[in-house]
């Protein structure tokens, strides 16, 4: 396999000084009328890393892709890209390629027609396309499907054309939006291991755009988190699972209890806290100032569950009495939800670990409990 | 699934219909078409002959066979005075469709980029003309283009010409009217393949290294084929057997083959020569047709 020659070329020298990111964005803004779409984002792309930008339907992530590919144009801020601003050239003077949510493959062309069309804008001779041509269908595992036309394809066929077609270019940062969207569940998990494996191989800049929590981290080293146009958080993915920044990206990524409580006391690293729940909560959170009322969030899975005899006084920190409402059996977790005294539904994820236990029935009173060190205190 | 096993009971009924129907209307009135032409010209009702009559019999039947000739066929051969209709009706038709392509696909283009709700006001512009009589629009060019009409009122009133133009009579005249009468059947079936365009694919294209124009010619322009096919051929076929535009707006010395046919028919009442020169007609316009419905043909394989 060529793959060392397409490395060789991407990773090509950059301008840029040493160490300074491939991609910056600075301050970008792009409004649609009245509607902010992207609102005032600021981010840095390292040369070699794959990113996800993660957000709600709506949140801009589409538009800001599309301000690098070149098909909107940003209304402030600048894109570097080896420090050179490109935010006003044109798409096709731009060294990225995109590769479109609906595929947008070439339906008068053939496979090959479709991986060869950029190629061909590149002065190349006939005998290098066809040979890139096939390395890029053999990369993809397409090879033999070059006589076909697009809507002789699968899905999944037409995803790797559009992936082969966009790699063809040898882009410096290859953009994707939403590159899964179209793939039944079982197909996506595959595919994102080899999008990973080939991201990896290339060594090539990619920034992938979805709405999906999971497919974020499965692929990317790191996940900007979007809102309303803005960057909530930047992170890795278990950064932003286990230390998000703010109570909107902890319930956004992954599922979570919010207890809102009142910080009492600090003890170094350690905060005593005073909940609704009427319990006392030990966190460990030393970047929290020491008063004020915050949220404490806790992940279902972080949550343990034991049995409560009628009576019992309750422990004194991190344990919330209450009984299971709801149990739901997924296989390898059982969920449960529990009501606590306060009447505020409790979510625990408990794994299956041996096939004949029998966990908690509906009814049952339980006591939750959870370690300091799983609590994420959040600024309300 | 076969497509014997898709067309039982009411459903294969409804599959023959369309055949039915061309047989009924289409084969058989063609069919005396067809006999016609190969009958002898007579002073009677009707005018020509043999008449075949079921009715005297068998061998009566066998003997108008024998009398059946080619002579009319010869006849459109030998006398160069067809040909020239043939060939003036081709070279106007393939003239006037080449003229409404350049104009047309500009104009569905335009509409297709159109905001959505700008769209279907452009088609009712388009599809307006239609509500009045044909005849009547071809006369209105007539007191557009004759001597003291509208245009030369114009072009003398704003000092272009000095004195006014004979515009009717003329071959000009002609390709107006035809342009004019014929640009929505061009329009229409362009406009249908390039609204559906996907706009992403021109994204596509630019991302890839395309300048606009380079989009335009290797996305736009191979995608719409199918529409200029099927424009081209609504035009085309129509305008090689057009009668009225040539002989309201040209003038008399150049006959197309729709003019020739009338004047056979009607004038001469030389039924036999007119039937002869329409089947050759219908000849010449099966060429384009087996063209375009195999490239259609080649275009559904390619797809499966
Ligand atoms: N061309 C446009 N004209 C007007 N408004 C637009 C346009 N494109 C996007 N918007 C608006 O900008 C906002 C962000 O849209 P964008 O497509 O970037 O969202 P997204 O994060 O990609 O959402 P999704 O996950 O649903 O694809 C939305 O409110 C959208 O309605
Ligand atoms: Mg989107």
């Amino acid at each position: 396999m060529a793959d060392d020659e397409l490395k060789a070329q991407v990773a090509a020298p950059t301008a840029a000084a040493p160490g300074a990111p491939l991609l910056r964005m600075a301050g970008v803004v792009k409004r649609f009328g009245t509607v902010t779409a992207v609102d005032g984002v600021s981010l840095d792309i390292r040369a070699g890393e794959f990113f996800a930008l993660l957000g709600p339907s709506g949140c801009g992530k589409t538009t800001l892709l599309r301000m690098l590919a070149g098909f909107e144009t940003p209304d402030e801020g600048a894109i570097l890209l080896d420090g050179v601003d490109i935010a006003h050239a044109l798409p096709h003077e731009r060294p990225l390629n995109m590769m479109f949510q609906s595929y947008a493959l070439f339906p008068h062309l053939t496979v090959a027609g479709n991986v060869a069309f950029g190629l061909k804008r590149m002065g190349l001779t006939r005998a290098e396309t066809e040979a890139r041509v096939a390395e890029l269908l053999a990369l993809v595992q397409l090879g033999g499907f070059e006589g076909r036309r697009p809507d002789q394809l699968s899905g999944g066929q037409r995803q790797r054309v559009a992936l082969a077609r966009a790699l063809a270019r040898r882009p410096r940062v290859l953009l994707l939006d939403e590159p899964m969207a179209a793939l039944d569940k079982k197909l996506r998990e595959g595919t994102q291991r080899e999008l990973v494996a080939l991201q990896r191989r290339l060594g090539m800049t990619f920034i992938v755009v979805t709405h999906d929590q999971q497919e974020a981290m499965t692929l990317a080293d790191r996940i900007g988190v979007m809102n309303a146009g803005r960057l909530a958080q930047v992170a890795p993915p278990r950064e932003l699972y286990e230390t998000p920044a703010s109570r909107w990206v902890a319930e956004f990524v992954g599922d979570v209890n919010v207890i809102e409580a009142e910080v009492t006391a600090r003890d170094g690293a350690t905060l005593t806290l005073w909940s609704d729940a009427a319990c006392a909560i030990s966190a460990v959170a030393p970047r929290v100032p020491a008063a004020g009322k915050v949220c404490v969030a806790v992940r279902p899975e972080k949550i343990r569950l034991a049995p409560r005899v009628a009576g019992e006084p309750a422990a004194a920190f991190n344990a919330l009495p209450g009984e299971v409402v709801g149990h739901s059996y997924l296989g390898d977790v059982s969920l449960y939800q529990v009501k606590l005294v306060t009447g505020a539904l409790l979510r625990a994820a408990v794994t299956n670990t041996a096939r004949a236990s029998g966990g908690f029935a509906v009814g049952e009173r339980v006591v939750a409990s959870f370690a300091p060190d799983d609590c994420m205190v959040l600024p309300e | 699934m076969s497509a014997r096993r898709l067309f039982t009971g009411p459903a294969r009924l409804a599959a023959i219909a369309p055949y039915l129907w061309l047989a009924l209307f289409f084969l058989v009135p063609f069919g005396f078409v067809i006999k016609i032409s190969l009958s002898q010209t007579a002073v009677a009702q009707p005018p020509y002959l043999p008449v075949f009559d079921l009715a005297a019999g068998w061998d009566s039947l066998v003997a108008a066979f024998g009398e059946l000739t080619l002579d009319n066929y010869r006849l459109l051969v030998s006398d160069n005075l067809y040909l020239l209709a043939y060939l003036r009706s081709v070279m106007v038709a393939f003239t006037a469709t080449l003229i409404l392509l350049l104009i047309g696909y500009p104009v569905a283009y335009a509409m297709a980029r159109l905001p959505r709700r700008w769209q279907a006001t452009a088609m009712m512009l388009v599809i307006i003309p239609f509500w009045t009589s044909f005849l009547i629009r071809v006369y209105a060019w007539i007191n557009i283009l004759q001597h003291d009409g509208l245009l030369n009122t114009v072009l003398v009133g704003l000092g272009i010409v000095s004195a006014p133009l004979s515009w009717l009579a003329t071959d000009t005249a002609m390709y107006i009217g035809l342009v004019y009468s014929y640009l929505p059947f061009m329009i229409l079936p362009l406009y249908a393949t390039l609204s559906k365009m996907d706009g992403a694919l021109l994204e596509a294209a630019a991302d890839l290294g395309c300048s606009p124009v380079k989009a335009f010619w290797l996305v736009t322009v191979p995608i719409s084929l199918p529409g200029v096919g099927a424009g081209v051929l609504l035009c085309f076929i129509p305008i090689v057997g057009e009668f009225v535009i040539p002989d309201l707006l040209a003038g008399s010395d150049a006959l197309m083959i729709g003019q020739t046919i009338w004047l056979e028919f009607f004038t001469n009442r030389d039924w036999p020569v007119a039937s002869a020169t329409a089947v050759v007609l219908l000849a010449i316009l099966v060429v384009p047709l087996v063209f375009y419905e195999r490239a259609q043909m080649r275009q559904i394989e390619g797809r499966r």
